[in-house]
């Protein structure tokens, strides 16, 4: 390897090891004033990572003449010049007010300058030159002062000092850098050298394919509702009608949920159909539905006083963006209704479902015109509020979240309606984790679900407990076209029980 | 959720007790509302505002809307006063105050209540708290007065009887509430619509303008001597207003909603008949329908309910007497008695929001305690679970793709026309996106048609990132269709886009081959068609089927549109494939 300062033989690494075989120690500002710093450097490397040397690296000022100062060093100091003028002047000079430092020069009768002495000593011009030839002065107090009057400036120099390492040789053997087809194929393996690895190193980035973080967490939420023995439900249904995402669940046509503030609604398609069978195999009952419905709106069934209001079919009719994945649980619950199982009954099930929903909401750090929803809905008979607790402990413990905290709550369409807390020792806090419920009997049996059957239903947000497990304040870098890809390719695998 | 604010010495002195801020935290979590913050050490409450506790309640509850309702509701909660019994006063018909309604009125507002409430003392503090619960009520429950709207007065400057009409604008003349000439209804629009009012007080009520704006007979209310009360929803007259020394107190409230007519009126007088010289005492208006029928506001009247005793006990998981779970009702504001294997429970009318025997079950739950309740198991039958068949499918291609080396993004599935049409070289011909009607941006117009929008924003917004990018999507796009009910449906689809110094053409063709490899797809080929969105001579349809045989095309792969490109101000090449998922379910 030829490097770009040629020595002897060409190689700095070789020139190294040659001067370093005639003593113990070299200096390389010393023995290689010439050699330039990333050569040397590598050089130095090359040897001791073979550990034919050890170095240590060397950082210090070095002083070096300013130009004034080399201009004293060559010609004397100003005051040394001075006196030399009026040493050869033999009339004396006229100036008046020259420095009569070390009595050199002393004013003669007539008030002309003359020489006191015959020849003098010039100190700084030797403290100089000696500088300048050694790059150094033993005494830091005369260094300081020739600092201060700007004669010598010092200068950071890195030098390293050299001795011999325990494989030293005067000949660097060549190493092979790696194992290689070809030298199991010759056998060359067996004598060659390697040289040794740096195990510090980074490995080769892997530039891999990724799944999305928050894809990530949803799958770890799906395998918990797997776990648990829960029916994926069909959300493909991005757009609904007012009936199915507000009528059905007991939401008055009033309610501001339904305020354009709050909701999407569409002007393109026009209007929904009124529900009804969109296969042969559907059997359901829809238009009793729609009839239970609106009696449980306007003037109460089902033990239900109601809302008492006239319900327009327009508004049921108004298509809209789905608000929440309720609406699809909604339409599982009814198919339900209709499902029978060995003992004549619609039979207990458990459904859940991740998906976007859509909300009129001004964009900001956390809050998006759409996210995710992650919704469970247990049926069964003669089911407690102790056993939804019992389930959300269960459900979040998986989650690694402990030490729920129950609060009453409103919704529309469950009662009682339950606020789901946890204490969060970062925020030192109870933080809202969900929310849950029991659906409203008035709305179940609207579809033909038996009163004995109560469901509960809980909600949670994909995005929230993702973003704060994983400390995101914007939403903006977790969803949409704004999230960098090398976050995504970087992050790392979700277990949300041990993160 | 509304939030009340209110002023904490007081509010803890009518509680009897001064709490800390976790004992308090814990009493509101306990009974389902919510502190939000204690300004007391809030440094930036001006020193002059006392300090104030600011409480979160359930949108459903008008009766925690002010302090004596928050007050009052949490001292009964706590065993500390019994619930009052609220009372219409016996008054008789010919002597009570009555308002005899025009049968115009129908046509704009059509129902009206009013009651009286006698010998009022008015602190400052309390008067604030009536014009807040009013403000409070006026947002909530009546929807930005459309519902309803209520007009106070002070009974004592006016002259009964009432009489609530509707006439044409230019034939109401009064002085509107702190104005300082008399308007007819016409230059009352103008007004509060020029914005040039001195008033603060008055600029909010632009927003109520257009409740009746362009009716032809505006709703007002007058006394016997043809003074203004009101020109509901928009303003009272100056005349009756209400001030610290108005002591006999007239409510009047029309409506288009009867049912929240009620509940308001009845919200109003349960909070304030507190300060009526007889405790929640309440006079009542008869109210003269232009029909001739006579009705008497407000009705206080509990209503009535029998709710199951094993129903109750049942959801809450106890079992407890028919006394103990009156004696939680007590607490809850309830009169109940046992009924055999019922509960006879009378609901107060502050409580209009009970609606079922699952209301008041709910209430037995607070009253005892959500987190004392026995905790049962939850996991009674067994059932089976089951991926939904999409997204198993989904999955799988989602997992090729990020092992074949492609990062998965997720893109929003609203976005603006443009992205979706005119970015992409496409043509909009209405048969396809759906549209939405009230978007607040123009980045949210309508829902996406294809993925290629979302990953090519993911390609502009990812400059630094190294070259080349290699991003997939599986997901939904929604496309209008009338045979359906909700009018459109969703469709998944699958979507790459390859962006780098080359084109990446035979990158993104290696991985559809790759990926229906993964799926069985012998029976598949790509051709050229001719499409704006990509290069021309660069584009292909992917097709299910054997060439020149039976075919279907299930998507498009190609090299993009340089013009494509620069609408989404990408400077590299880029190779992109969308197809429709669902025919390999």
């Amino acid at each position: 390897m030829a490097t770009a300062t040629s020595g002897p033989s060409g190689d700095l690494a070789l020139d190294i090891l040659a001067a370093l075989s005639k003593t113990d120690t070299l200096s390389s500002s010393a023995d290689f004033p010439n050699a330039q710093f990333s050569d040397l450097k590598a050089a130095l490397d090359r040897l001791s990572s073979r550990s034919m040397i050890s170095y240590k690296q060397i950082d210090q000022e070095i002083p070096f003449l300013e130009p004034e100062g080399e201009l004293i060093a060559e010609h004397g100091s100003h005051e040394a010049r001075v006196f030399e003028a009026v040493r050869q002047a033999l009339d004396g000079l006229t100036i008046v007010d020259l420095d009569e430092k070390e009595k050199w020069i002393s004013k003669g009768k007539d008030g002309k300058l003359v020489a006191s002495v015959e020849s003098i000593k010039d100190v700084t011009r030797e403290q100089l030159k000696t500088i300048k030839t050694t790059h150094a002065y033993p005494d830091a107090k005369v260094l300081a002062e020739l600092r201060k009057r700007k004669l010598v400036r010092l200068q950071k120099e890195i030098s390293f000092s050299i001795e011999k390492g325990p494989k030293f040789a005067l000949e660097i053997v060549k190493e092979e850098t790696d194992l290689t087809d070809e030298m199991l194929a010759n056998g060359s393996w067996k004598t060659a050298a390697f040289k040794p690895y740096n195990f510090d190193a980074l490995g080769a980035d892997q530039h891999t394919g990724a799944l999305h973080p928050l894809m990530k967490v949803r799958q770890e939420f799906r395998n918990i509702f797997f776990e648990l023995g829960f029916e994926e439900m069909a959300t493909d249904r991005f757009v609904e009608s007012g009936f199915w995402n507000f009528d059905a669940l007991v939401v008055p046509q009033s309610h501001p949920a339904r305020d354009l503030q709050d909701t999407f609604f569409i002007s393109d398609p026009k209007q929904a159909a009124k529900p009804h069978a969109e296969d042969e195999s559907d059997k359901k009952d829809y238009d009793t539905y729609w009839e239970n419905v609106r009696a449980v709106h306007e003037n109460g069934r089902f033990g239900s006083v109601g809302h008492r209001y006239n319900w327009q079919e327009e508004e049921a009719l108004r298509l809209v963006l789905r608000t929440h994945t309720t609406s699809v649980s909604t339409a599982v619950l009814h198919k339900l209704a209709a499902k029978r199982g060995p003992d004549g009954r619609p039979p207990p099930a458990r459904y859940f479902s991740i998906d976007r929903v859509f909300r009129n909401e001004t964009v900001d750090a956390t809050h998006l015109a759409e996210f995710h929803q992650c919704e469970g809905v247990i049926a069964d008979y003669n089911l407690t509020l102790g056993g939804l607790m019992d389930f959300m402990t269960i459900f979040f413990e998986k989650m690694g979240i402990y030490d729920l905290r129950f609060k009453p709550a409103y919704n529309p369409y469950t009662e009682p309606s339950m606020e789901i807390f946890s204490f969060h020792k970062g925020l030192n806090k109870l933080v809202e984790i969900g929310n849950s419920g029991m659906f409203r009997p008035e709305m179940l049996e609207s579809m033909g679900l038996p009163s004995d059957m109560r469901v509960y239903g809980w909600g949670l947000s994909l995005e929230r407990p993702t973003m704060i497990k994983y400390k995101i304040s914007n939403i903006r870098e977790l969803l949409g076209h704004k999230v960098d890809l090398n976050f995504i390719e970087k992050n790392p695998a979700v277990r949300l029980d041990k993160d | 959720m509304p939030t009340i604010g209110v002023n904490k010495e007081e509010f803890f002195e009518a509680l009897g007790q001064r709490f800390t801020t976790d004992e308090f935290q814990a009493l509101c979590f306990d009974y389902g509302i919510e502190l939000d913050e204690d300004t007391e050490d809030d440094p930036s409450r001006p020193p002059e505002e006392k300090p104030q506790l600011k409480i979160e309640v359930p949108a459903n509850r008008s009766d925690l809307l002010c302090f004596e309702g928050l007050a009052r509701s949490l001292n009964i909660f706590r065993g500390k006063q019994p619930a009052p019994t609220y009372r219409v006063l016996d008054v008789p018909e010919d002597r009570m105050h009555y308002i005899t309604v025009a049968k115009e009125t129908a046509n704009v507002r059509p129902f009206i209540a009013g009651a009286i409430l006698r010998g009022v003392k008015f602190t400052e503090d309390s008067y604030e708290s009536f014009i807040g619960l009013q403000d409070k009520l006026h947002q909530n429950l009546a929807r930005q007065r459309t519902l309803v709207a209520i007009g106070t007065h002070d009974l004592n400057t006016l002259q009964g009887p009432f009489t609530y009409e509707a006439r044409k604008p230019e034939d109401i003349r009064f002085r509107p509430l702190n104005q300082q000439k008399e308007m007819d209804g016409n230059e009352l629009m103008t007004h509060l619509e020029s914005g040039k009012f001195l008033h603060l007080l008055v600029r909010w009520l632009r927003k109520y303008l257009h409740i009746i704006r362009d009716a032809p007979r505006y709703p007002v209310i007058y006394d016997s001597k043809e003074v203004v009360c009101s020109l509901p929803p928009i303003i009272n007259g100056d005349h009756s207003k209400i001030t610290l020394n108005t002591t006999d107190v007239f409510i009047e409230l029309t409506a288009t909603d009867r049912t929240k007519l009620e509940i308001i009126c009845n919200a109003m007088v349960t909070m304030f008949s507190q300060y009526s010289s007889e405790p929640f005492t309440v006079e009542p208006v008869l109210i003269k329908e232009a029909d001739g029928t006579r009705r008497v506001t407000p009705n206080l009247t509990p209503v009535r309910m029998e709710v199951d005793v094993d129903y109750i006990n049942g959801c809450c998981g106890l079992n407890l007497s028919p006394d103990s779970l009156c004696q939680l009702l007590e607490r809850m504001a309830y009169t109940s008695r046992p009924l055999g294997s019922s509960i006879e429970v009378f609901v107060p009318p502050t409580r209009p929001d009970v609606l079922h025997a699952c209301d008041v079950m709910e209430d037995v739950g607070i009253a005892y305690g959500f987190n004392k309740l026995p905790r049962s198991l939850s996991n009674k039958s067994a059932t089976v679970g089951k991926p939904l068949p999409i997204n198993k499918l989904g999955d799988i291609v989602r997992l090729e793709c990020a092992m074949a080396g492609w990062l998965e993004v997720m893109s929003l599935i609203l976005c603006s026309h443009d992205e979706n049409f005119a970015w992409l070289n496409r043509q909009d011909d209405g048969t396809t996106a759906v549209k939405l009607a009230n978007p607040k941006t123009a980045e949210y117009q309508i829902v996406r048609t294809s993925l290629l929008p979302g990953l090519l924003k993911t390609v502009r917004d990812n400059k630094s990132v190294r070259l080349p990018l290699k991003i997939f999507e599986t997901s939904d796009i929604v496309l209008k269709d009338d045979s359906l009910e909700r009018r459109a449906r969703n469709e998944r689809h699958w979507a790459v886009a390859y962006c780098g110094k080359t084109s990446g053409f035979e990158v993104v063709h290696g991985l559809l081959d790759r990926i229906l490899l993964m799926l069985r797809v012998k029976d598949y080929f790509i051709q050229e068609i001719s499409d704006s969105t990509f290069f021309p001579g660069r584009a292909a349809g992917v097709y299910l089927g054997k060439t020149g045989g039976e075919s279907r095309r299930i998507g498009e792969i190609g090299v993009l549109h340089p013009e494509v490109l620069e609408k989404f101000e990408i400077k590299h090449p880029v190779s992109v494939l969308e197809l429709n998922l669902e025919v390999f379910l």
